[in-house]
């Protein structure tokens, strides 16, 4: 019984078909699983059998045919699912529940997907730990005192730990792609307006983006092709038409220019801050050998100005989740102070309670950077680079298709090691954040363990609207790779 | 330029948030720590750059004029805190 929910999403199609499952026994595998493993992961923010298994019985009612049919699929805590708690990991959304599903859920359901439950994320998806969730921290399945990444840590923990076969996260600044590399799954970050964000709590308007988090390649393909396309519903959502990504899935390099850039995994991107550089660098050299030896051009590139992504971003980033957050005020929904006697008094109250200490911090700095006196210095000043950044992409992929990097600078790190030192925190996320700031496409997947057993993750960034090449580079390392995949004890 | 503890209550009075002392100690003490980071941007000469606002370059979207009917009333307001007659209530505004 257990099994179903260990398979890849193209495995367990198969299965379905051959022994004729129901979503009712595909519900029972996840509850089993969930029952044997959830204790030691804590991946779920919102998870109920009861639900999960009405839910299943109506799936079978309706015996829907579509590409997703029956399949398990986690959904990130900030994404609305009508009727079903949507907290953001917060305590100022306890209890709410929305009365619209996102566009990407809506597509899930059509798909005949079986939604299970709501990931943990750090708040607001301000973390690269999960350990700012209102809830508990998330585990990392290879190891329980590590962190599993964030902050889509929920999604990329439940992958990795089997409690699901598909998971949808989000990433503003990594927040998919790190979570999976620390956790040996594939996460993909969708080129800006290739997902409609319609439905999904905003946090940097201008850097957020749906993606899937899947145990390979050709899952991530089928996940993308559903949730894919434009959407009238957001004004920021791309009219291009979507690609059926499964034909990507092509075993073949040959020809393709993968630039490296100078700059990566090496210090002098992190300026005179000590950060922990292990043994990542390694792994990438190992799969830019078997790329090169399969055809691939490796080409030298520079991104001169990627150094200055992590103040980019978080001037960027806390500027637009300032104005976005302001919404949570203890009116419309989730948590209010009660005891207020004034509007005013309400307001603060509300937000210094409801707010988590990372949430309070970057509302703050990003009110900083916009406030009268500063806007020029900060966040006029960081719209400049960004543009540089951009220009930095533009200029490499004249050279080369497809850039290739580590996804984070390090594996997994021991829970509290870096909750003390925020800029310690945001600096995990130096290889994930210029992708966001250019709005180009990356994708993250597994290419090995560090020598204490730990997942390291590959990154592949492409031109905009090239998701295509993501997947068919992707789909040819993974299935070229040389080294034996184990998955986390538990 | 050091941000001191009043700079800190300032902004978070405009952001509406109410800290404690430890926080405005602690949120001033870890911004001087971020900023001071984030000084690396003025090594930059951005004179002539175009600021970036958005990753794609957008123009305006139009939809047509075509009435749709609204969230309801009730769904609008069942995760209201306080609800009164269809509307949501807070505290007392005008004295």
């Amino acid at each position: 019984m257990t099994e179903f929910v260990k398979y890849s999403a193209s495995r367990l199609k198969e299965k379905i078909t051959q022994d004729s499952l129901t979503a009712s026994d595909i519900a029972s595998s996840v509850a089993v699983r969930y029952d044997k493993v959830e204790e030691k992961v804590k991946g779920f923010a919102h998870f109920n059998k009861v639900v999960l298994s009405e839910r299943a019985k109506e799936l079978d009612k309706k015996a829907i045919s579509g590409a997703l049919s029956k399949i398990p699929v986690v959904i990130k805590d900030n994404i609305c699912v009508k009727d079903e708690l949507t907290t953001c990991s917060s305590k100022i959304l306890v209890g709410f529940r929305p009365p619209y599903d996102a566009t990407v859920i809506t597509k899930l359901k059509e798909s005949g997907a079986l939604l299970l439950g709501k990931s943990n994320m750090d708040e607001f998806a301000f973390g690269s730990s999960c350990e700012t969730s209102c809830y508990a921290p998330t585990n990392n399945p290879y190891d329980t005192e590590r962190v599993p990444g964030g902050s889509s840590g929920g999604s990329a923990a439940l992958v990795a730990a089997d409690e699901t076969v598909l998971a949808l996260g989000s990433d503003t600044g990594g927040s998919i792609r790190q979570p999976a590399s620390l956790c040996g799954v594939v996460g993909m970050k969708p080129t800006y307006g290739r997902v409609s964000r319609y439905g999904l709590i905003a946090f940097g308007s201008s850097l957020d983006q749906i993606g899937p988090i899947t145990k390979d390649v050709n899952d991530c393909a089928a996940l993308l092709n559903v949730i894919s396309g434009y959407d009238p519903m957001d004004s920021t959502s791309a009219d291009i038409p979507v690609p059926d990504y499964m034909g990507s899935l092509v075993d073949n390099v040959k020809g393709l220019r993968i630039g490296i850039p100078k700059e990566y995994d090496t210090e002098s991107m992190f300026f005179d801050k000590k950060v922990p550089v292990n043994e990542t660098g390694v792994k990438i050299k190992e799969a830019i050998k078997l790329l090169k030896d399969l055809g691939a051009e490796v080409v030298d590139i520079s991104l001169p100005h990627v150094k200055y992504a992590v103040s980019v971003y978080y001037i960027v980033g806390c500027s637009e989740a300032s104005s976005n957050l302001a919404r949570f005020d203890g009116v419309e929904y989730g948590y209010r102070d009660k005891e207020a006697s004034s509007l005013i008094e309400m307001y603060k109250k509300t937000r210094g309670k409801g707010l988590g200490s990372e949430a309070k911090r970057r509302i703050i700095l990003g009110t900083y950077t916009l406030s009268s006196g500063y806007y020029d210095a900060y966040y006029l000043k960081a719209q400049k680079v960004r543009n540089l950044i951009k220009q930095d992409f533009d200029n490499a992929f004249s050279r080369c298709d497809i850039i290739m990097t580590s996804t984070s600078p390090e594996t997994a790190w021991p829970k509290g090691l870096k909750t003390k030192d925020p800029l310690l925190m945001y600096l995990s996320d130096i290889f994930t954040i210029p992708a966001n700031l250019a709005g180009i496409p990356a994708i993250s997947l597994p290419c090995g363990y560090d020598s204490q057993g730990l997942p390291v993750g590959l990154q592949f960034m492409a031109k905009y609207f090239d998701e295509e090449l993501l997947i068919r580079a992707a789909y040819t390392y993974q299935q070229n790779a040389g080294w034996k995949r184990k998955k986390p004890e538990l | 330029m050091p941000i001191k503890k009043d700079v800190i209550r300032y902004v978070a009075d405009l952001a509406r948030i109410g800290l404690s002392q430890q926080e405005e100690k602690l949120f001033a003490e870890q911004l001087n720590h971020i900023l001071a980071y984030m000084e690396q941007l003025n090594m930059l000469d951005t004179k002539d750059i175009e600021p970036m606002s958005h990753a794609v370059s957008m123009g305006n979207i139009l939809r047509k004029d075509i009435a749709r009917s609204p969230l309801s009333n009730d769904d609008a307001l069942k995760n209201a805190p306080e609800r009164e007659e269809g509307f949501f209530k807070v505290p007392k505004i005008i004295e």
